[in-house]
């Protein structure tokens, strides 16, 4: 079928002879999409109950390969290659996120259906003080979390921020180097050493067994400045030089010019980046595992004691249940389940603040 | 205000390279310089010596003597924040802060070098700038709106009250409008023919009739070929340069017959 002028004989064999100089091309029809699913849905259901009874993961491989290669053919007869392709990447990039999310969505049901038996006040107000069986809660547990997060970002906001800052503004040379290449080795430690690290470093300064918040706030705090410095450091950079010309132009010092003109610029993917490192420590289980330790008590001080947090809370109650265990694991995924707020709600903040600080165009 | 400079046997270097050599010109007080040529000639970077801004390219350096009043801008000592106080500078891209107001982005200059002023006495000096650049009739009832939402040739003029607010004695200009439509252009030069009774200026521009149009004086860049430093060919009355030039590159260069 291909015609003389053609220069690219692969499409030509495929597509049907047209007029060259008409500029229309056919189109499928509006619910062409829906209707090859459905189609592909049926032809799906075939082979799965044949091979397998019914197996909802079968029938879902069976059914994205029928609608991509259904979508392709029939696309490729009416409109041509280029959307057949399109068509048919599509179907892929919208089956791999549907892949992607499955994992997450499954999580979140789980969790969600198991924790919400035991979200009640008593869960957020009582601490495992004497609790023996049913009862209690994780009110010592989220406490703890929270100091000890609180204090992680205390310590790694200034020295990230400051380090982006000097990597960014005024590093150059072998120093600045250094301290790149020294930041992206912390961002791949993996975090039961920064337990060690801290557990360690407290071992050798206040004596063998010293576990305490604050313990494991440092070692949340290795984890957290490598992040704080690596979002600090992009978004710094992509401030344009145009904006420090015209500060310097007016005379003003470079110190001024970074804390009010580029920083200001800057706020509001700073901001978003620490939030979203916050949201990354706090569902760290393994340092503090080490270096916070765990309790059944509310303990207030860092300084002093073991502290408990949210997610140790949930895997000791998971990894060793009493008799019966069911309030135990009813305690674990409820445990879990305000983790999961927690995070959620510290994303959400990520999103408003740079919404809120963002440079504003439109008056 | 106005202040005269003598520019002596200046050379500029980035690195090992030498972008600009041997440049000696006198710029005049209360009048306009346009400074013309090919791309690449070192116009800009000339332009940024005169308030030590190129300083802020790594390994960018300078020989030779920048006059202003008596006081040489490179002699040891001098301080290159105090020398930008006094020589201001308008850049090719609007750049108004973004994150600021209309009349925050005027006060900045003020704000970042003198702290805390009083409310009356800002107010003045804004209003003053604002009015300096022809932008007070059109900005006067949305001071407080972001400056990044006035239109291109607004923000010029924005950045231009923002630069005439700290009071400086020169203004540099580096292709002010080469991002601007022709009316916006125009206001933009009215305002330069108002502001030289104040401000000595010197532009860098590429429209040679805008050089025609604006300038007292006029100076010709060149360059001698790829890799070779930049060079003024010569400086004169712009009448001069735009009619009986003493060069003949420079004829070649306005009469578009070559760059």
């Amino acid at each position: 079928m291909s015609t003389p002028t053609e220069t690219r004989p692969t499409s030509a064999d495929t597509e049907p002879p047209r007029d060259r100089t008409r500029l229309v091309r056919g189109s499928l029809p509006r619910w062409a999409p829906w209707a090859t699913l459905a189609g592909a849905a049926l032809l799906a259901a075939v082979p799965t109950v044949v091979a397998t009874g019914f197996s909802l993961i079968f029938f879902a491989l069976c059914l994205a390969l029928c609608y991509v290669a259904g979508i392709f053919l029939w696309s490729r007869s009416v409109e041509g290659t280029r959307k057949a392709a399109d068509r048919a990447f599509t179907a892929v990039v919208t089956s791999a996120f549907a892949l992607a999310l499955t994992p997450l969505v499954s999580v979140v049901i789980t969790v969600v259906s198991k924790g919400v038996q035991r979200f009640d006040t008593e869960f957020f107000t009582h601490s495992m003080r004497g609790v023996v069986g049913a009862g209690g809660g994780a009110y010592h547990a989220i406490v703890g979390t929270l100091i000890t997060s609180g204090l992680a970002t205390l310590m790694s906001v200034p020295i990230g921020l400051c380090t982006a800052i000097y990597l960014v503004e005024y590093g150059r040379g072998r120093l600045a180097r250094g301290i790149t290449f020294f930041v992206d080795v912390m961002t791949g430690i993996p975090s039961i050493v920064a337990g060690l690290f801290a557990y360690a470093l407290f071992t050798l300064v206040f004596g063998p067994g010293t576990v305490n918040g604050f313990s494991g706030a440092i070692a949340l705090s290795v984890l957290m400045i490598p992040i704080v410095v690596r979002s600090s450091e992009e978004m710094i950079k992509i401030v344009p030089d145009d904006l420090r010309e015209a500060a310097f132009a007016l005379g003003t010092p470079k110190w001024k010019v970074i804390l009010r003109v580029v920083l200001p610029t800057a706020v509001a993917g700073i901001s978003t980046g620490v939030t979203l490192a916050v949201a990354r420590v706090v569902g760290e289980t393994a340092p503090l595992l080490i270096a916070a330790g765990t309790t059944a008590s509310t303990n207030f001080n860092p300084f002093s004691g073991q502290m408990a947090t949210l997610s140790v809370f949930s895997y000791y109650e998971y990894a060793s249940p009493g008799v019966p265990p069911e309030p135990y694991l009813e305690r674990a995924w409820t445990a879990a389940l305000t983790l999961m707020a927690i995070v959620m709600v510290l994303n959400l903040l990520a999103r408003s603040f740079s919404l809120l600080f963002a440079p504003k165009t439109r008056s | 205000m106005a202040k005269h400079i003598e520019v002596r046997d200046l050379n500029i270097y980035y690195g090992s390279f030498r972008a600009v050599r041997d440049v000696s010109m006198t710029i005049h007080p209360c009048a306009i310089t346009a400074l013309i040529g090919p791309s690449g000639c070192g116009k800009s970077t000339y332009l940024r010596a005169l308030n030590r801004m190129h300083e802020l390219v790594p390994a960018a350096r300078v020989e030779g003597e920048v006059v202003m009043d008596d006081q040489d801008l490179y002699a040891p000592g001098m301080d290159p924040v105090e020398v930008r106080k006094h020589v201001g500078m308008v850049f090719q891209r609007p750049n108004p802060f973004p994150t600021m107001s209309v009349y925050d982005n005027v006060a900045a200059g003020l704000r970042l070098n003198h702290g805390r002023m009083r409310k009356s006495e800002m107010d003045g000096i804004v209003e003053e700038s604002l009015r300096g650049a022809n932008l007070w009739e059109e900005v006067k009832d949305r001071l407080d709106k972001p400056g990044s939402g006035l239109s291109g040739g607004q923000q010029q003029r924005l950045c231009i009250a923002r630069a005439i607010a700290v009071k400086p004695d020169v203004l540099l200009m580096d292709e002010p409008c080469s991002a601007l439509d022709p009316i916006s252009t125009h206001a933009i030069e009215d305002l330069m023919a108002e502001l030289k009774e104040n401000y000595t200026i010197v532009i860098v521009t590429h429209n040679m009739q805008q050089a025609a149009r604006v300038s007292n004086y006029t100076g010709f860049f060149n360059i001698g070929g790829t890799g070779e430093p930049g060079e003024l060919v010569e400086i004169d009355e712009t009448p001069k340069i735009f009619s009986t030039p003493a060069h003949t590159s420079t004829e070649e260069y306005i009469s578009g017959r070559f760059g």
